[in-house]
């Protein structure tokens, strides 16, 4: 499977293509689209991106974790974590895409 | 919140745009993401998080109904992991 790594760039890139927007500001949309996602999810909404997925947040209880290399307790504090659970969609078209 | 209203969101934040254009933007966005790891890419947005594509090995499952052994091919799923920046804004920090 080749490794190629995409960033924001290649994603305003393709804003840039696609819309005909400056590569600048299609720079700051994907940036604004982003924040966007990112503003919900801290203020506790989840977001639903069909055909995509969803972003939602979970609280996670404290427990005491282990440093697994020196075996030693450490208290985990109670956290808030996102996950992302990917479209039937996208998983169709991610496990057609990657099969040999 | 979901599609339409994240389209509205940005539409508002930028009313220099055709309601049409803001749609295509957003839409070629998650369109980028999705094709890059259809083609066995990885997606890194520093501070947001990365997407990327785990393999899962082929393995013998069961079918829960009847309990017969049953080959589940190899395949590939996405997934996504949360970046630092955006983990740590999540707990206030």
């Amino acid at each position: 499977m080749a490794g190629e790594t995409l960033t924001r760039m290649d994603l305003a890139e393709a804003v840039h293509r696609e819309v005909g927007l400056s590569r600048n500001e299609s720079a700051e949309l994907v940036e604004g689209v982003l924040r966007m996602i990112s503003d919900a999810l801290v203020g506790g909404e989840s977001v639903k991106i069909s055909s995509f997925g969803t972003f939602s947040t979970r609280e996670k209880s404290a427990r005491i974790g282990r440093n697994p290399k020196t075996g030693e307790e450490v208290p985990i504090h109670p956290r808030r974590v996102l996950t992302f659970r990917s479209s039937h969609l996208m998983k169709e078209r991610v496990a057609a895409g990657n099969r040999r | 919140m979901i599609r339409s209203e994240l389209i509205q969101k940005i539409a508002e934040e930028n009313p220099h745009l055709y309601q049409r254009d803001v749609e295509k933007i957003v839409n070629t966005i998650f369109e980028e993401i999705t094709k890059a790891m259809a083609e066995g890419h990885r997606v890194e947005l520093r501070g947001f998080g990365a997407f990327s594509v785990k393999k899962r090995d082929q393995r013998v499952g069961r079918n829960p109904r009847t309990g017969h052994a049953v080959e589940v091919e190899e395949k590939h799923v996405p997934f996504f992991k949360t970046g630092k920046l955006l983990r740590d804004r999540l707990n206030g920090k």
